[in-house]
């Protein structure tokens, strides 16, 4: 292989999705010199650009605030923060603005007002043109150069990352003032839509510099799709109604409540689901709002509207669920100095509490969040003194770095971790003994891939994306286990109801030995007891 | 899966190699890239976007389909669809989904008032 690639700069944003992409902006025009790398390509890489999103976007009126703030309140267990919800509304306000006047992002107008709606973004347009403004303000773009690990120096401060130019056959190391880890959140490979690049690397990463985790026990969302096909669009199914095979109704089967009717159905029989609560008016702007869900019917000659079609439920992990990095302060920097965390990647409890699904405040988040990140991550470049990549130490263990020899096959933990983690009876349907064993099953696969995975080249990449679904399904496992309660999409059947002693957030991190602990709630609608 | 590149078709632009979040496209000397990796689609239709002559396919089955599947009068249609490409004014402008049903469900409709578009 040829020598390493070697860059520096003031801050180095690692993934190119909505966080990422405004983290580079935003660090650029706090004067800022800004690298991006994407394991894929910024502007189709991960769960938004395939996609089409609604955005929290609520116009600065006080009742329309409050409204829009108490919708979830209740879902989400009571866990979301008011001081970061008001933060978030007005961010996502200025910066979906800035979208449509700098970005020139082509939103729809009203033909009533005359007005841009801007409550929407089709993904792959959004996409688009964020690639294009970030390149235009100065960013420069690393395409399909996964990161593979952090940089850090003797204090453990975060000074860069080391990764992997894979069509270019070549490694890098990119020495930052800061670094921001927006590189989405682990789905698992479960091929949701988008999704499949975001394994979880960014969190195992800033797992290896000590960062903590909140909310992982809320990573377990499962999209409704047509079967064998990817493009989970749940919201559409509120138009639907559920079907056995016979063409029974299915009781109590729904979109968002009754998930797990479906869920539990599909262990012993196929689903089926007709969009007949759809009417044709509904069904033209179904199809202007998001031409890929049609996708999968057009294409296999079904109209969803008139038949009935076999349906399946694929994990989206913590890209639909509400568990992250923790953040500890209004600029989303980590606990770790250097590092801070945007979008999936981080926790988004601060605004959801326990539960999301897809959609508006996941775009929210994702802009604000980098915004905010990438403003902070420029600030505090500007603290640091430059140092050379040969000064730190790369920090990376498993999949890169075994303590003995390389022995596993990465295909094979891969499987095991996806087996513990997708089956709806382990991560949906859960209670304390099948958690228990599937905890089990991955403590034993991550004390092996410590040991045992290890590879070179391209491989290391796949190497990395296995090691990092363990170690997230460790957190996830653990803090559901800490959670005996049912709260937000964290359903125990061992404990099936809400405990008030419990209104506190589950904090976890560590790698060979994970550990949970309490953290306050604060600035909610309830007082913590 | 990708399952058609139309070799016909192609200018050797590569966009698609460069497009595809999970690298499954490769570079050739002929100019014309091959399906390298096509394992590794995550079928999420991007490169179908972002092809400028049409010359990629994607089946919605998201494991390999057999020939007689593939529907050849549906290429183009997504990009068209996003309004990608010279003259075509941007989906994005008309991107206005129906209210998303929140409490309890809208009405089960007759099949006759269901079939009345789509």
């Amino acid at each position: 292989m040829t020598e390493p690639l070697d860059l520096s700069t003031d801050v180095l944003v690692i993934g190119g999705g909505p966080a990422g992409t405004w983290a580079a902006l935003r660090a650029r025009r706090a004067g800022a010199d800004v690298v991006l790398v994407d394991k894929g390509y910024c502007g189709t890489s991960g769960a938004t650009a395939p996609s089409g999103t609604g955005v929290w976007y609520v116009a600065p009126e006080r009742s329309a605030r409050e409204q829009a703030k108490a919708s979830r309140e209740a879902l989400g267990g009571y866990l979301a923060d008011h001081h970061w919800m008001d933060r978030v509304l007005d961010q996502t306000y200025e910066n979906m603005n800035l979208l449509a006047d700098e970005g020139r992002y082509p939103f729809p107008v009203d033909p009533d007002t005359g007005l841009q709606i801007r409550t929407g973004v089709q993904g792959p347009e959004y996409m688009r043109r964020m690639r294009a403004w970030i390149k235009r303000a100065g960013v420069r773009i690393l395409d399909h150069s996964p990161a593979l690990e952090l940089l850090v120096d003797a204090d453990g401060q975060v000074r860069g990352a080391a990764g992997y130019r894979r069509q270019a056959d070549r490694d890098y190391r990119i020495t930052a003032g800061a670094v921001v880890i927006a590189s989405g959140g682990c789905a698992f490979l479960s091929g949701a839509l988008g999704t499949n690049v975001d394994t979880g690397d960014g969190a195992l990463m800033a797992a290896e510099a000590g960062v903590s985790f909140s909310g992982m026990e809320f990573a377990n969302a499962y999209g409704i799709a047509a079967a064998g096909s990817t493009v989970t669009k749940t919201a559409y199914y509120g138009y639907a109604t559920f079907f056995h095979a016979d063409g029974r109704v299915l009781e109590g089967a729904g979109s968002s409540q009754g998930r797990s009717v479906i869920a539990r159905t599909l262990l012993t029989e196929p689903v089926f689901a007709q969009l007949d609560r759809a009417d044709p008016q509904v069904q033209q702007m179904m199809r202007a709002g998001q031409p890929n869900f049609f996708l999968q019917f057009d294409r296999r000659g079904i109209n969803p509207f008139t038949e009935r079609f076999e349906v399946t439920m694929l994990a989206e992990g913590t890209v639909r669920g509400t568990g992250g990095i923790d953040i500890v302060d209004d600029t989303c920097a980590t606990s770790v100095p250097g590092l801070f965390a945007a979008g999936d990647a981080a926790t988004r409890e601060r605004i959801c509490g326990g539960f999301t699904g897809g959609g508006s405040h996941n775009a929210a988040w994702a802009m604000s969040s980098g915004s905010w990140a990438g403003t902070g991550a420029a600030r505090f470049a500007r603290t640091v003194a430059r140092v050379t990549a040969s000064d730190l130490r790369p920090a990376g263990r498993a999949g890169l770095r075994p303590t003995g020899r390389p022995t596993l096959d990465t295909a094979t933990v891969l499987a095991a971790a996806r087996d513990e983690l997708l089956p709806v009876e382990k991560n949906l349907l859960r209670d304390g003994p099948r958690l228990q064993a599937a905890l089990g099953q991955l403590d034993g696969l991550w004390a092996d891939a410590t040991r045992s995975l290890g590879a070179s080249g391209e491989e290391r990449v796949r190497a990395r994306q296995a090691a990092a679904i363990t170690a997230v399904g460790r957190w996830i496992y653990h803090s559901a286990l800490a959670r005996t309660e049912t709260r937000g999409m964290s359903k125990r059947s061992d404990h099936p109801d809400l405990d008030p002693a419990q209104h506190h957030h589950v904090l976890t991190g560590g790698l060979d030995t994970v550990w949970t602990r309490t953290g306050a709630v604060r600035n909610s609608l309830l007082v913590a007891s | 899966m990708i399952e058609l590149l139309i070799a016909d078709a192609c200018i050797g632009c590569d966009k698609c190699v460069d497009a595809c979040p999970t690298n499954v496209f490769e570079r050739t000397a002929t100019g014309i890239p091959v399906i390298a990796r096509q394992s590794d689609c995550q079928t999420c239709f991007m490169c179908e976007a972002y092809c400028p002559t049409d010359a990629l396919y994607v089946h919605p089955q998201a494991t390999p389909v057999s020939e007689e599947d593939l529907d050849a009068e549906h290429i183009g249609r997504y990009r068209a669809e996003l309004g990608w490409g010279n003259g075509r004014v941007p989906g994005a402008r008309r991107a206005v989904g129906p209210k998303l049903p929140h409490g309890p469900l809208p009405p089960r409709l007759p099949a006759a008032v269901l079939g009345g578009s789509a």
